[in-house]
This record gives structure tokens, C-alpha cells and sequence, in this order.
């Protein structure tokens, strides 16, 4: 694949969240920069096109991190179609409902962090 | 998505939007708006004094690490005039309250305040990991809850300050509201919303975060580069207030104002005298000193349970049958140290060793 068929991110857990993700804080990743529409993380179908593809997002993300990151306890990262509430996601240091939540198009070198508030104080 | 501005200086890039209000603001606002909130809260409610000698209930998690930072930098920015001292308590708890304790001794560099740590093995000579061992782990957070309750008041009596404050924020109260309205427990909905509670023999202890939403706190935490632990305790969590925090979490998804709302409602309820009067008159405990609404403390039947092999001695009807049956605790029994109030709670005094403000 050429450069712009994918995109380079760096991903990290805080506040919790890596003791499921291996209980490593930070996570270099590649994902497709175009992806299907229902999210699904095991490639573009060979009749791909630009009606049932999509560009990566963060919704595709959260997806991709469930099915090739995740190590253990799904229900406390995952609930429907995106993340347990609860869960703070900042892209680039901004809150992520400042940027269109799940809908935000992942750009090359964007880094995303997820904190769970759900720990005990 | 072009970058939108702060909503409340018009200048720099927002990097949050707050829960509360929906506002959008930047990262120097944001840090503005939270600690003066938490000051206002505090001025509002008249919670401290000139002298006052005030203990941080630090567990190393994010809540009372932000706590200990925020009255630290207040203290400072309104010169408050407080002496702040940072109380931890070491329920011994391998693999969790070990690694929190080593957060909190790094704060208490970061922060240059003094530390006190009582352990349950101290106090109790039982530590959680002995009584998991013994009981199981149903109803051990009976015992862990009672048993804390008493070791800040101990371990702030040995720092004799004269006052408590804890990270309990706003998530905290919320579901404490809701959880109370599902038990019934009107007595306790009537209580769990004061910022400051205070017995008549009891340290004063409150809640400076009351109004302050979780979310913000793990963003201050974050963007301040806070040093602070986050691990569940390793023994069975507290399921009913697992199930009211994530029906609020679902509430405040759907509304981000809820947590406040439910608080509103929790303090607008107007509880009759006769169902507060239903709460049994204190006295002190026998044994120990404690206050206790019974001869004996809830520590210390729970205690001598443990001592006689009847673990659920203070816990359920059945045990504190069976232990009264089986006669007398023995001469020999393990108690509780006799806790003797800080003098300044007994007469009025100020506490020892202040100096008045010049």
C-alpha cells in the first residue's frame, strides 16, 4: 500500500484503561485510511467502493482497538458501538466532543488518549 | 472540524467542553474556572477559618490528588491561612493500597506536605488481606467501610487538626442521592447532600469537590500532569453503587447537567423532624471511646467478631445473636486503642499548637 492508504497514529490509555490494553500506556498503530461503513476491522471488501467505504474515524477506531488491541474485559471499554460512558477521549489534547466525537477523520500522526474516570478516587 | 475558540476569553483554542454549562473554554480558562468554582464553594459554605489545622483524606487516586493540589494552590492564591496536612489510611490491601500509598508519599514531596499513615493493622490488628482471608469477600467492604470511617477520625485526632476534608465530587453525591432514594433511606437523603457534616463528638469533615463534575477532575488531573494511581480495589467492589454509577453515567451521556440536577434535588428535599429523630442519639462506645450509637461501637463488634470466629457478628441479625449467646468476650480480647477526642472538641478550645493569625 502507498502512504496515504494508511494512517499512523499514536494511541494511549491513562486513568485504568491500559490494565486492559496489555498495561501499556502508549500504542503505535496503523489503521487503512479508508475503511467499511459498519466498521468492521478485517479489511475493505473487494467491492469496495466509495459508497460503502468510509474514511478512518474514530468510531472505526474505538472498533479496531475492541478487536486487535483489547486483552481483556470488553465491558468496561466497549457499549454500543463506542465507548463505555464514562470514558474521556481527547484527540490531540482536545476534548473529543469539541471535535464531532466519533465522527472525527483520524489524520496522519493525530494521537488520541482514553481516560477512564470510572477508578476509584 | 476548524478549531473554535475559548468561550470566555475569546482568544486561545478550547480544548474542553464542560459539563455542566456546555461551555466551551481552553486549557488556561478551564484551570481558572475549576479552582475558583472550588473556592466559591468553599467561601459559600463558610468551611474553614484563619489557623484551622486541615487533613487531606489522600488515597493516591485522582479525586484526593487533585483535592491535596487545588486547597495547596488555593490556600496560597486567598491565604486562607490553613496548615494542611495530607492523612492516608493503609487498609493493607497487597497490590492496590501499597501502590497507592507510594503515590501519595511522592505527593506529599511534590506538594511539601506532611504525611500520617495509619494502617488497620495498627489500629485493628487486622489487615483487609487477614480479614478477605478469614470472611471471604462478601461483606468485607462492611468491614473496610466502618473501619476506615473511624481510622481518618483517629488518624486525624493524632495530627489533632480540626477538620477532614475528602475528594468526594459530584458523580459521588449523585449517586449517594439516587442510592438513598432506592433504599428508602430517607434519613440518609436528607444528610448525604451537606458539604460539612458534623457530629456533636465527631472531627468536621466536608467536601470542597461537592460540585465539582468527575469528568473535570480527570481533565485537571491530566492537563495539570497530576501524579495519581488508578486501579479498582482487588476485593468485591460495592455492586449497588456500581449499578447506580453507571445508570448516572447513562444519564449524564443523554444530559450532561444531570449529576448537578440530582444533586439540586437531593438538597431540595425537605426531610420531617420525625424521620431524622429516627436516627439513634449517639453516645460513646464502652470499649474504645469511639461514638457509637450502641454500647458498642460498629468497629468494635465487628472486631470482636473476628477475634471469636463469628465474622458476621456486626453484620447481620443471626451473628450478633450467636455472639451474644456464646457470653462474654474474654478477658484476653483484642480491642480497639481508647480514642481520646482532641482536646479543642471537648471544650471549645482552639486545637493545640496554633498560632493566631497575626
Amino acid at each position: 500500500m502507498s502512504k496515504s492508504d494508511t494512517v499512523s497514529l499514536k494511541v494511549e490509555f491513562g486513568g485504568g484503561m491500559e490494565l486492559l490494553f496489555s498495561n501499556q500506556r502508549s500504542h503505535k498503530l496503523t489503521i487503512p485510511a479508508r475503511v467499511p461503513l459498519d466498521n468492521g476491522t478485517s479489511g475493505l471488501p473487494a467491492d469496495t467502493t466509495d459508497e460503502n467505504s468510509k474514511p478512518a474515524d474514530i468510531s472505526y477506531l474505538i472498533h479496531h482497538l475492541k478487536d486487535h488491541l483489547l486483552k481483556e474485559r470488553l465491558e468496561l471499554f466497549y457499549e454500543n458501538g463506542t465507548v463505555r460512558p464514562g470514558i474521556l477521549v481527547l484527540i490531540n489534547d482536545t476534548d473529543w466532543e469539541l471535535e464531532g466525537e466519533g465522527s472525527y477523520i483520524l489524520k496522519d500522526r493525530d494521537e488520541i488518549i482514553f481516560i477512564s474516570t470510572l477508578h476509584g478516587g | 472540524m476548524a478549531p473554535r475558540t475559548c468561550g470566555l476569553c475569546s482568544l486561545a483554542k478550547a480544548i474542553l467542553k464542560r459539563p455542566k454549562t456546555g461551555q466551551q473554554i481552553c486549557r488556561e480558562c478551564f484551570f481558572y474556572v475549576f479552582e475558583t468554582e472550588v473556592h466559591n464553594t468553599i467561601i459559600e459554605a463558610g468551611l474553614f477559618k484563619q489557623g484551622d489545622r486541615v487533613a487531606i483524606g489522600a488515597s493516591g487516586g485522582k479525586d484526593s490528588t487533585v483535592l491535596a493540589y487545588v486547597m495547596k494552590t488555593l490556600n496560597e492564591r486567598y491565604n486562607y491561612g490553613l496548615e494542611l496536612f495530607l492523612l492516608s489510611i493503609d487498609e493493607g490491601i497487597t497490590g492496590y493500597r501499597d501502590d497507592s500509598l507510594e503515590t501519595v508519599k511522592r505527593n506529599q514531596q511534590q506538594y511539601n506536605m506532611p504525611l500520617k499513615i495509619l494502617s488497620y493493622d495498627e489500629l485493628y490488628g487486622w489487615t483487609m488481606d487477614a480479614i478477605v482471608a478469614k470472611i471471604g469477600k462478601k461483606n468485607n467492604c462492611t468491614f473496610c467501610g466502618v473501619f476506615r470511617r473511624q481510622a481518618l477520625d483517629r488518624g486525624a485526632a493524632m495530627l489533632q487538626v480540626d477538620h477532614i476534608v475528602t475528594g468526594h465530587n459530584a458523580d459521588d453525591i449523585a449517586e449517594t442521592v439516587l442510592m438513598n432514594i432506592m433504599r428508602g433511606d430517607i434519613a440518609r437523603l436528607g444528610r448525604c447532600t451537606s458539604i460539612c457534616t458534623q457530629g456533636e463528638d465527631t472531627i468536621k469533615r466536608s467536601k470542597p469537590f461537592k460540585y465539582a463534575y468527575e469528568k473535570e477532575i480527570v481533565m485537571y488531573a491530566y492537563f495539570k500532569k497530576l501524579d495519581y494511581f488508578s486501579t479498582e480495589c482487588i476485593y468485591s467492589p460495592d455492586a449497588y453503587r456500581g449499578h447506580a454509577r453507571t445508570f448516572l453515567k447513562d444519564l449524564e451521556a443523554a444530559r450532561p447537567s444531570a449529576v448537578i440536577d440530582i444533586i439540586h434535588s437531593g438538597e431540595a428535599f425537605d426531610v420531617k423532624e420525625e424521620v431524622k429523630a429516627t436516627q439513634k442519639s449517639q453516645q460513646i462506645c464502652k470499649r474504645c471511646g469511639y461514638m457509637s450509637s450502641n454500647e458498642l461501637c460498629k468497629a468494635c463488634t465487628l472486631l470482636e467478631g473476628l477475634e471469636r470466629g463469628i465474622a458476621n457478628a456486626g453484620v447481620t441479625e443471626r451473628g450478633m445473636k450467636r455472639l451474644e449467646a456464646e457470653g462474654p468476650p474474654p478477658e484476653s480480647l483484642r480491642t480497639i486503642p481508647f480514642f481520646n477526642k482532641p482536646l479543642s472538641q471537648l471544650d471549645g478550645r482552639p486545637a493545640l499548637f496554633v498560632e493566631a493569625p497575626s
